[in-house]
Order: structure tokens, then C-alpha cells, then sequence
């Protein structure tokens, strides 16, 4: 399963910006920012369908 | 010791001992890619300069090996560019590895008709050795001193005066400009004590030249860039190989932060990480360094009539290829601003311009060597985290593979925005450099490009006929200049139809127009050359 096509519009921009984002924070705040950041575009994302297959990759890379 | 051959080119008793002086405007520091660029550049327009380097002998060990297409392109417009691609390894292929498997290929020139391939792998020591075979066929332009050691120099505000060391004397020497291209470790920006400030990374890297005769690509044997996250051969790290001439391929390994540099570039601890990664294939050692990631850029490349010209205006990490490849950029972009200064063509004030051009070109390729550098180097947990997991959805999701970051290899520098660019919107946009097309009769579009000032039309428009200016018509015939056929439509379909392009003496386009006249494109050209606006008549 894939998801949608290439949509970032900046790749490494975006990177660096979430590398930066959880600079100087310890490991427990940075899974909460990252709980944040999910729920944050899972509503920018929206449709239930969307994320119930995004949900679903995702857990298919689990380990 | 690489097996390549060195021949010393010894040393000439510079007139100066004895009582003679050079009349060249331009005294160039350092006779590496970068200064010997500058000094072709500048035969070319007929400017004479004096290359004066402390050492006799081309670059030792293979050093910088990746050469764009930009590159390519600007040494084809100096006399040299096929002859570096005939006896370099041409790739566009890159491969990404993560562990035991590959996890996706990147196409760096995925389309067709273009003179120069997207990359090719030569060693440094090649690249200096024909730029110098080049340089001396202008022996009344370039003057090469070798073991001339530029001591001091000072700059007298309309000139500049240099203290020159030689095995057989001192003397002093003057020019209009000093342009150190003197490396990295630039004694210029030393003796100056310029600020060079910058990010320098923990990590190490072991790079070693390997001579083998069994390909580590295996079969087919088809050179390309390979790189891995975390490989068997070399855990928890990562590793780059690259194929050079003579059957070198270039090893990079990545090595534990604190580790003893010095003790990891012997051949002892060497061979067993070789060994781990080729297997049973013999190999010889040709040569091998361990260096530590830099990137470092000055605030100003001109300091009055002192020019910093590639590694001693800026330095970046590799894995971008875009040191080497910078510098040349560098020299191209100063070598027709000297020129056009020297000759009265255009103000002082333009050779500020090519630090405002190449200052923003270091850093661009500052940041995204930094970025690639972080991506390869997590520096905490989630870092890390985020890494593997990135590479893990490469496998399958292609959006993800744009995360990961082995390194943004150079492409050329845009300099849209730049003052000396009238705006304007186009296919290839003012500032852009020239993107090559493959023209009827084997003809190509780019060299056409460089060189001069030329405006070049596609297809239904008519080219005014302009002081200064060279006229190229491309898939429509008229009179009054040269035309080419474009029955492909490439040319056209590249930068449209019915428009005219002025190219920079640097192949960089200065303006676009849809209806070219004589006089907005001497108002561009003008523009170009860094003159004020010239006032509307009342």
C-alpha cells in the first residue's frame, strides 16, 4: 500500500525543521511533541478513511 | 603514494630577480583547479595573469573526484572539457543502501540531449594536470610560477603589492588584484586575519583510493554512486563508494567520533575495513586520508582589491561534491567581472557583485551540506529514531526516499534575484545558468551560450543587432547571423517559443524578452556590467 504521491514541497527543508524542533528537549518531550505533531495532521489531514489507511501502514513498518 | 605519476614542473628564475617586471593585472594565489580555472578564464578574454603556487607538483592523493555538469560545461568553454570527460568514469546513477538491501536509485540527469553527463569521476591530480597542459597554451597570458611562495602582500588601494619567496631569492611583485585561490588553509586569509568562523562536525571520515582490477560494483559493471546507512561490512556507520579512472574506486568510511585520525590512515587498520567491504577481490591501497566535516564560508570574498575564490571563501562537508565544484563556479563567475572592469567596460564596483553571486551560492551549498551532514550523523536518540524509520518507509513509500539525505549532489547555482539579472519571468528564468539542448548537425546549445554576451532566439523572433553582442538564431533561419536547426524541438521546448535569451558572459541568462530591441537589451547588458540605469531621455 502507498500513500498519496510525493507532497512535500521542500524535503529537506522540512527535516531540518523537525530535527530542530525537538533539539534541546529530553526523550520524553519529544514523544510528546511527536503525539502533538500527529494529532495536529491527522486534523489537517481529516478524512477518517485517509487516516485509518495511514494508520494502518504505519503499523505495518512496525517492528 | 597514489600510482599516478607525478612529474615536478620545477622551477623558472622569475624576471623579477633580476631586475625584470611582469605586466599582468591579475596575480593569482594557488595553482589548483580553482586559480587555474580563473587564470584560463581570463586568457581567454585575453587578461594576463601570474599564477604563483609554493609547490611544483599537481594535487597529492585523488582529493575532490566528483565533477558536475556545470563544471563540464564551463571547462568545455575553456578547452578542456572533453578532454576531462574522455578519461573520466561518467555516472548519473545514484544508489542508496540500508543494511543488506537497496532501497531505492536516484537519476541525476534523467533526460537526454545534453553535451555533458550529470557527473564524472576524475582525480584531482588529472583535472590540475590538463588545466595546467591548458594554461600553457598561453604562454604570453599565464604566467605559472611554481615554488613562488607568496609571503606577504599588501594593498595599496589602486594595487596591490605581494612579497614573493623563492628557492633563489625574494622579490616583490604588483598587480591590479590579488585572487586567492590558495585552499582551504589560504595563507592570504591568514595573514589578513579574517574571521572564519563556521559549523565543524564531530564525526570522521576515513577516505581511502583502492586499485583493483574485479569491479566491487560486480556485474553488470556499471559505474554509479553507492551509499549505505548502516551496512554489513561496516556496522552502524556509513559508506560511499565511487569509481575512478585506472581502476581506483573511492572508499568513504565513516569512523567513530572520537577515534585517533592519525592511527585510522595506516595501512594496518586500513586493509581489514577494505577487506570487510570487497571481499576476496586483491586490492592495492592507492592512497587514503581521514578528514573531519567543516563548513566554514567568509563574510566577505572582496576585501578591497583581495578576492577569495573557492576553499579559501568557503569550505563545505562532501558528499555533495560541491567544493571543488563551487570553486569552479567561483572562478566563472569572477573571471569576466575582472575583465570587463580591467578593460573599462565596467565600473570597480562589478567585482563586488561576484561576492554578492558567489557568497549566496556558498551558502546554498553551506545548508544543504549541513543538512545532508546532520541526516548522516543523528546527534540523540530521537535524531536517530526519526532516521530509521525514514529509511525504513523508503523501502516502500517513494515520498520517504525524498527524506533521506545522503548528500545533494551540486547542480548549478542560480542566481535569480541577483542585481546584475533584469527580472523577468521565463522557462529558464534570468540568472538561471545555460540548460543545454542538443541542436541539429550535432551542434549543442550551451556552448553557444558562453563565453560573451549573446542574445539567443527561439524560434519566431527577431534579434536586433547590438554593440557588443553576439547573435545566435536557434530552429529559424534569418539574416544577419548564425542559425541552427532545432528539427527536435528541444532547443524550443526547453526555453519557448518566440523568446530571446541574453546570456552573461558566464552562460547565467541577464534577461529574457519577448520582443528584444536594441535598446532594452543594451539596457540589459548594461545592467549586467553593473552600470547605474542609464536616465529616460526628457
Amino acid at each position: 500500500m502507498q500513500t498519496a504521491p510525493d507532497r512535500l514541497t521542500d524535503p529537506d527543508g522540512f527535516y531540518e525543521a523537525l530535527m530542530r524542533a525537538h533539539e534541546g528537549i529530553d526523550e520524553a518531550a519529544s514523544h510528546a511533541l511527536n503525539a502533538r505533531l500527529v494529532l495536529l495532521m491527522a486534523n489537517e489531514i481529516g478524512d477518517a478513511e485517509r487516516l485509518s489507511a495511514l494508520l494502518a501502514i504505519g503499523r505495518g513498518h512496525a517492528a | 603514494m597514489p600510482a599516478y605519476a607525478y612529474q615536478p614542473f620545477g622551477f623558472t628564475r622569475p624576471p623579477e630577480l633580476d631586475g625584470g617586471r611582469t605586466q599582468a593585472p591579475v596575480a593569482i594565489v594557488g595553482a589548483g583547479p580553482v586559480g587555474l580555472t580563473l587564470a584560463i578564464d581570463l586568457a581567454t578574454r585575453g587578461v594576463a595573469s601570474v599564477v604563483l603556487d609554493d609547490n611544483d607538483v599537481v594535487s597529492v592523493g585523488s582529493r575532490a573526484i566528483c565533477w558536475a555538469k556545470r563544471t563540464l560545461e564551463i571547462f568545455d568553454r575553456l578547452g578542456v572539457g572533453e578532454r576531462m570527460l574522455a578519461k573520466g568514469v561518467t555516472w548519473q546513477i545514484g544508489r542508496l543502501f540500508h543494511g543488506e538491501s537497496e532501497v531505492f536509485a536516484f537519476d541525476l540527469l534523467p533526460e537526454q540531449g545534453h553535451k555533458y553527463p550529470a557527473f564524472i569521476n576524475l582525480q584531482q591530480y588529472y583535472v590540475e594536470q590538463y588545466l595546467i597542459e591548458r594554461a600553457r597554451d598561453f604562454p604570453d597570458l599565464i604566467d605559472l610560477r611554481f615554488r613562488n611562495a607568496v609571503t606577504a602582500h599588501q594593498d595599496l588601494g589602486d594595487r596591490v603589492r605581494l612579497g614573493v619567496s623563492t628557492p633563489q631569492g625574494d622579490y616583490a611583485l604588483e598587480a591590479r588584484w590579488l585572487v586567492a585561490c590558495d585552499g582551504a588553509n589560504s595563507p592570504t586569509r591568514r595573514r589578513m586575519g579574517l574571521a572564519w568562523a563556521g559549523q565543524t562536525f564531530e564525526e570522521q571520515f576515513l577516505i581511502a583510493d583502492v586499485e583493483m582490477d574485479e569491479s566491487p560494483f560486480g556485474d553488470p559493471d556499471i559505474p554509479e554512486r553507492w551509499f549505505w546507512f548502516d551496512p554489513p561490512f561496516h556496522a552502524g556507520k556509513s559508506a560511499l563508494l565511487h569509481r575512478q579512472p585506472d581502476n581506483i574506486y573511492r572508499i568513504d568510511l565513516q569512523l567513530d567520533a572520537g577515534c585517533d585520525g592519525r592511527a585510522e590512515a595506516t595501512a594496518e587498520r586500513v586493509a581489514p575495513r577494505i577487506r570487510a567491504m570487497v571481499g576476496d577481490r586483491p586490492f592495492r591501497l592507492d592512497w587514503m586520508s581521514v578528514y573531519r566535516f567543516r563548513c566554514v564560508k567568509l563574510d566577505r570574498f572582496v576585501h578591497g582589491r583581495v578576492i577569495f575564490c573557492g576553499d579559501s571563501a568557503h569550505v563545505v562537508s562532501p558528499f555533495g561534491a560541491r567544493g571543488g565544484n563551487g570553486g569552479v563556479q567561483d572562478a566563472d563567475n569572477l573571471g569576466w567581472k575582472l575583465a570587463a572592469a580591467l578593460a573599462g567596460d565596467a565600473p570597480e564596483t562589478l567585482v563586488e557583485t561576484y561576492h554578492d553571486e558567489r557568497s549566496h551560492g556558498a551558502a546554498e551549498n553551506i545548508a544543504h551540506s549541513t543538512r545532508a551532514t546532520n541526516f548522516m550523523t543523528p546527534k540523540t536518540p530521537i535524531e536517530a529514531l526519526f532516521r530509521a524509520e525514514a529509511l525504513r518507509l523508503a523501502h516502500d513509500q517513494p515520498f520517504a526516499r525524498r527524506l533521506i539525505n545522503s548528500g545533494r549532489l551540486s547542480a548549478p547555482c542560480s542566481l535569480e534575484g541577483s542585481a546584475l539579472q533584469t527580472p523577468g519571468a521565463a522557462p529558464v528564468a534570468p540568472g538561471r545558468a545555460v540548460v543545454d539542448a542538443a541542436l541539429d548537425d550535432g551542434a549543442w546549445l550551451m556552448p553557444l551560450a558562453q563565453g560573451g554576451f549573446t542574445l539567443i532566439g527561439f524560434g519566431a523572433v527577431a534579434l536586433p543587432e547590438t554593440p557588443g553582442v553576439r547573435r545566435v538564431g536557434v530552429g529559424r533561419s534569418a539574416p544577419g547571423y548564425r542559425c541552427f536547426g532545432d528539427a527536435s524541438g528541444l532547443a524550443r521546448a526547453r526555453y519557448g517559443e518566440g523568446l530571446a535569451y541574453l546570456f552573461r558572459p558566464d552562460g547565467h541568462v541577464a534577461a529574457v524578452f519577448a520582443e528584444p530591441t536594441q535598446a532594452a537589451v543594451t539596457a540589459a547588458v548594461r545592467r549586467a556590467l553593473g552600470h547605474a540605469p542609464m536616465r529616460e531621455a526628457a
